[in-house]
C-alpha cells in the first residue's frame, strides 16, 4: 500500500478524477440547458384526449403532452382529489391545452387515469397568435369578408397564401409605424426642442415668434403627414382584417380568428421528420431574430442578444485604453514603493467587491451625478426630462468597464513583467529612449497578455446582471440601441439584455410554464453568446501571439 | 593589491602610436554600499579589439556598460570619475545619453532581436532617427546585413519574423542591428557565450572585419577567445584593472603574478 503511495499513482487518479468531475458538471448544465431549451421548438403531436371533469362528465381535450410525473396519493388527498383506489402514487401529465381566450389558462394537470381514449387527428392545427398564445383546434372555412372562399381540401392552400399576405401586411404597419411615424415624431421633437433652446439662450420675444412661426409651418406640414401616413395605416388594418379563418376547438366551440392574429399555423400530426426538421430550424432562427411578445413569453429575443453584445463591445472600448494605461503606468512609471504597494492592492482587491456594489456606484455617481450634469450643460432644452441622467447603454457599459477594469491591469501588468529586460535594453542601447522602447517593443509584446485580460473581462461582464438593473437595463426596450438615424449609436438608449431576460422570463413572468423552455433556450443562447465573443478573442490573441513570439513565451 | 601595482602593470603599455578613443580616469563605481569599480584608469585606442578577462563578478561586465551609461539603469548605481569619449566627458550633465548610445552601440550576451521582422529588427535604429525613406532603409539594411556577414542567410526572407533565426544569426542580426546606426564604437558583452563552437567562429571572423570601421571592447570568458581577436587586452580582477597590455605580451608574459595565474588556469 505505501509502496502505491509513493509510485504518486493516488495522485495521478486524484488529480484526474476532479478533472472528470469538472467535466460532468459543465457538460451536465450545457447538456440540460440544450435539451430543456431545444426541445421547445421541435413541433410536437397534438393529443385529442377524453378527460373525466370533476362532477363526473366528459370533456375532449385538444392538447400537447408536456411531461409525466409521479405524484404521491397523500399529496393529492391533500389538495382535495377524489382517489378511487388507494395506490401509493399516482401519474400525473401535464398537458398545454392553449385557447388562453377559451380556457382562461394554457397548461393543466390530469391524472393519468381520467384521461382516455388517446389519439392525434391529422387535421387538428396549431395556430400560433400574437394575442392569447397558441390556439389548438380544427379549421373549417378561411372567410373573406365574411363571404367562405375555401374549406376541405382547399382550406389549407388558401390558408398559407392568406397568411403570407397577412404577414406582409403587418410587416408594412409596423414599419410605418415604428419607422415613418416614428421620424415624424422625432421631427416635431426637434421643432419643440428648437424653440425651448431659443427661449434659454434668451433670445429675444421678436426671434422667438419668428422662430414660433415657421415652426408652425413645419409643423402643419408634418401633421399633413402624420395624417396621411395615418389614413395609409387604416387602409392597411382594414385590408389586414379582411380574411378570418374560422376553426373548431376539440370540444365543438366555434371561433373566427382574424388572420392579422396569426404569426403562424401547422399541422403538426401532417407533418414528416423533414418537415418537423424544417420547422424546428426556422423557429430556432425566428426565436433568435423576433423581437419578444406579451411579457416576453412568446416570440423572439433578438433585442436581447443585441443588447448584450453592443453593450459588451462597447464595455470592451472602454476598458481597453484604460486599463492598459493604468498597468503601464504603474508597471514601467511609477516608483516602486510602499504606496504602489497600496494601489496594487487596491486594485487587486476591487475585483472582489460584489458586482451590486458597482451597480449602485454606477447609479449614484454615473447617472445621477454624471449623467445629471450633461443634461445640464448638453441638453438643457429637454429638461426636467432626462437624457444622459437616466440609466442608459453607456452608464451600463461604463459600469461594467470600471467592474472588469482591474482584470485588465492585472494581466497587462503580468504580461509586461514577463518582457525579458534584455530587449528592453537592446532597444535601449541603439539609442532609444524609455518611452520610445516601451510603446515601440514592450507594448505590442505584452499585447497577448493585454487579449487575456480582455477575453477575461468579457466572460465577466457579458453574464453579469446585478449592476445592470440599477445603470440601464430594462424588461422591454422598444427600439435598438444602433440604427440608421443619426448618430447611429444611442448610448442614451435603454437595452435588453440575455441576462436580465433570463431572471425577467424565469422570474417575473405571469405564465410560468409557458416561459420555462424560453427560460432555457435563452440561457443557452446566453451561453453561447459568451463561449463566441471568447472565442473571437483568443483567435485574436492566438494571432497576436504568433506575430510576438518570443523565446519567453 | 595596491593603486601602485595597477598603475605599475598598466604602465608598460605603450600606446603613444594609437590615436585614443575612450579614457576611463578614475572611474569608481559604487552599487549601493559596495564597491564594484576601484579606481578605475585606462585608454581604449580606436579601431582597434580591446578584451577585457577576468574571474566572474570582477567588474569587466559592469566596466563595458559604463562606455554607454547602461548603469544609468540601475537605480541604486553610482558613479564617480570620467570616461571621455574624443575627450568629451560622457558623464558631463549636457550629454544626451540617446545620443551617447547612438555613438556607442552594444551587443549582449543572449541574442535580443525584437519580436518584428529581420528587416525592422535592422532598421529600427534608423526609425528611431526618423528615417523612413524606404530606399534609405533598404540600402542601409543590405549594407549592414552584409557587414554582419548574415545578408546571404536572409536576403530571401527579410520579412519574416526574426524569432524565427538559430542562436547564432540572431546574433549577427544583433550585430547587424547596432551597426546599422554607424555607432563610433562598438561594446560586446560576451557576444558567443550562448553560442555553438561554429557559431562562434562566424561572431569572431567578424570581430576581425568590424575592426576596421570601428572601435571594439569585447568582454569574454574566454581566454582563447581574446587571443584570437583581440589587440589588447585587460585583466580585471574584484573590480580592479590588474594589468593592461597588448594581447601578445599578455598571453606570453604577463607582468603581473596574478594575471598569469588567471590565463594558465591556476584560479578563476
Amino acid at each position: 500500500m505505501r509502496a502505491w503511495f509513493k509510485t504518486g499513482t493516488p495522485w495521478i487518479w486524484l488529480n484526474a478524477g476532479a478533472i472528470a468531475l469538472c467535466l460532468v458538471m459543465v457538460i451536465g448544465v450545457l447538456g440540460l440547458i440544450a435539451v430543456q431549451g431545444g426541445s421547445h421548438f421541435w413541433p410536437a403531436d397534438l393529443q385529442r384526449v377524453e378527460a373525466v371533469q370533476a362532477d363526473g362528465s366528459k370533456k375532449t381535450l385538444l392538447a400537447e403532452h408536456v411531461r409525466t410525473e409521479q405524484v404521491s396519493a397523500i399529496t393529492l388527498k391533500d389538495s382535495g382529489v377524489a382517489l378511487p383506489d388507494n395506490a401509493e402514487s399516482y401519474a400525473r401529465h401535464l398537458l398545454k391545452l392553449g385557447n388562453r381566450d377559451v380556457y382562461g389558462r394554457d397548461f393543466a394537470w390530469f391524472l393519468d387515469h381520467d384521461l382516455s381514449g388517446w389519439e392525434k387527428p391529422a387535421n387538428a392545427i396549431v395556430i400560433e397568435r400574437r394575442e392569447w398564445g397558441n390556439f389548438y383546434g380544427f379549421p373549417q372555412q378561411l372567410l373573406q369578408q365574411d363571404k367562405v372562399i375555401a374549406e376541405g381540401e382547399a382550406l389549407w392552400p388558401a390558408l398559407q397564401e392568406a397568411m403570407a399576405r397577412a404577414n406582409a401586411l403587418h410587416d408594412d404597419i409596423t414599419d410605418i409605424e415604428k419607422g415613418d411615424i416614428g421620424k415624424i415624431n422625432k421631427a416635431l421633437e426637434a421643432l419643440r426642442l428648437g424653440k425651448r433652446t431659443m427661449e434659454l439662450q434668451g433670445a429675444s420675444a421678436a426671434e422667438i415668434s419668428q422662430y414660433a412661426q415657421q415652426a408652425a409651418e413645419e409643423q402643419a406640414a408634418l401633421d399633413a403627414q402624420y395624417a396621411q401616413l395615418q389614413q395609409k395605416l387604416e387602409e392597411l388594418y382594414t385590408e389586414a382584417k379582411r380574411d378570418s379563418l374560422k376553426v373548431v376547438t376539440a370540444e365543438g366551440k366555434e371561433l373566427t380568428i382574424s388572420l392579422s392574429n396569426i404569426v403562424h399555423a401547422h399541422m403538426p400530426n401532417q407533418m414528416s421528420l423533414l418537415d418537423k426538421s424544417v420547422h424546428y430550424v426556422v423557429s430556432i432562427w425566428n426565436f433568435l431574430s423576433d423581437d419578444p411578445r406579451e411579457a416576453n413569453t412568446e416570440g423572439g429575443i433578438f433585442p436581447a442578444i443585441f443588447g448584450t453584445i453592443t453593450m459588451v463591445i462597447l464595455m470592451s472600448i472602454i476598458v481597453t485604453p484604460f486599463g492598459v494605461l493604468a498597468a503601464i503606468y504603474l508597471r514601467e512609471y511609477a516608483k516602486q514603493g510602499t504606496m504602489l504597494k497600496i494601489i496594487r492592492i487596491s486594485v487587486y482587491n476591487l475585483a472582489g467587491v460584489p458586482s451590486i456594489v458597482y451597480g449602485v456606484f454606477g447609479l449614484g455617481f454615473f447617472v445621477y451625478i454624471m449623467g445629471g450634469n450633461i443634461d445640464a450643460l448638453f441638453y438643457p432644452e429637454k429638461l426636467p426630462a432626462p437624457t444622459f441622467g437616466t440609466p442608459g447603454l453607456f452608464w451600463a457599459s461604463l459600469t461594467l468597464a470600471l467592474l472588469t477594469l482591474p482584470v485588465v491591469i492585472v494581466s497587462t501588468e503580468e504580461g509586461l513583467s514577463r518582457i525579458p529586460s534584455t530587449i528592453r535594453m537592446g532597444s535601449l542601447a541603439l539609442g532609444a529612449t524609455k518611452s520610445e522602447t516601451l510603446w515601440k517593443v514592450v507594448v505590442p509584446l505584452a499585447t497577448p497578455a493585454m487579449m487575456t485580460g480582455l477575453i477575461l473581462s468579457i466572460a465577466r461582464a457579458a453574464g453579469e446582471v446585478a449592476p445592470l438593473m440599477l445603470v440601464g437595463v430594462v424588461k422591454l426596450a422598444p427600439t435598438l440601441p444602433v440604427d440608421g438615424t443619426f448618430p447611429f449609436v444611442h448610448l442614451d438608449q435603454k437595452i435588453m439584455h440575455l441576462g436580465f431576460h433570463v431572471y425577467d422570463v424565469g422570474f417575473q413572468s405571469p405564465n410560468v410554464e409557458a416561459s420555462r423552455p424560453l427560460l432555457y433556450a435563452t440561457a443557452l443562447v446566453l451561453v453561447l453568446l459568451i463561449v463566441v465573443l471568447n472565442m473571437a478573442a483568443i483567435h485574436l490573441r492566438n494571432k497576436l501571439r504568433e506575430k510576438y513570439r518570443s523565446e519567453s513565451d | 593589491m595596491t593603486t601602485q601595482q595597477i598603475h605599475s602593470g598598466y604602465g608598460e603599455l605603450n600606446l603613444a602610436d594609437e590615436k585614443i578613443k575612450l579614457e576611463v580616469n578614475d572611474l569608481r563605481l559604487y552599487y549601493g554600499e559596495s564597491q564594484a569599480l576601484k579606481t578605475i584608469n585606462m585608454q581604449i585606442p580606436e579601431k582597434r579589439v580591446t578584451a577585457f578577462i577576468g574571474p566572474s563578478g570582477c567588474g569587466k561586465s559592469t566596466l563595458l556598460r559604463c562606455f554607454n551609461r547602461m548603469n544609468d539603469l540601475v537605480d541604486i548605481c553610482r558613479i564617480e570619475g570620467q570616461i571621455l569619449l574624443d575627450g568629451q566627458n560622457i558623464y558631463d550633465k549636457a550629454v544626451d545619453v540617446a545620443e551617447l548610445r547612438r555613438q556607442v552601440g552594444m551587443v549582449f550576451q543572449k541574442p535580443n532581436p525584437f519580436p518584428k521582422t529581420i528587416y525592422e529588427n535592422v532598421a529600427y535604429g534608423l526609425r528611431l532617427q526618423g528615417v523612413n525613406d524606404r530606399r534609405v532603409l533598404d540600402e542601409v539594411v543590405e549594407t549592414s546585413l552584409k557587414g554582419a556577414a548574415l545578408w546571404n542567410e536572409v536576403k530571401d526572407r527579410l520579412h519574416d519574423n526574426a524569432f524565427g533565426l538559430s542562436g547564432g544569426q540572431q546574433q549577427r542580426l544583433v550585430i547587424a542591428r547596432a551597426i546599422a546606426i554607424e555607432p563610433e564604437v562598438l561594446l560586446l558583452d560576451e557576444p558567443a557565450s550562448a553560442l555553438d563552437p561554429i557559431s562562434t567562429l562566424k561572431i569572431e571572423e567578424l570581430i576581425n572585419e568590424l575592426k576596421e570601421r570601428f572601435t571594439i571592447v569585447i568582454v569574454t570568458h574566454n581566454m582563447q577567445q581574446a587571443a584570437r581577436v583581440s589587440d589588447y587586452t585587460a585583466f580585471m580582477y574584484m573590480g580592479n584593472l590588474v594589468e593592461y597590455d597588448a594581447t601578445n605580451k599578455m598571453f606570453t608574459n604577463p607582468s603581473q603574478q596574478q594575471t598569469e595565474d588567471y590565463i594558465t588556469g591556476r584560479f578563476g
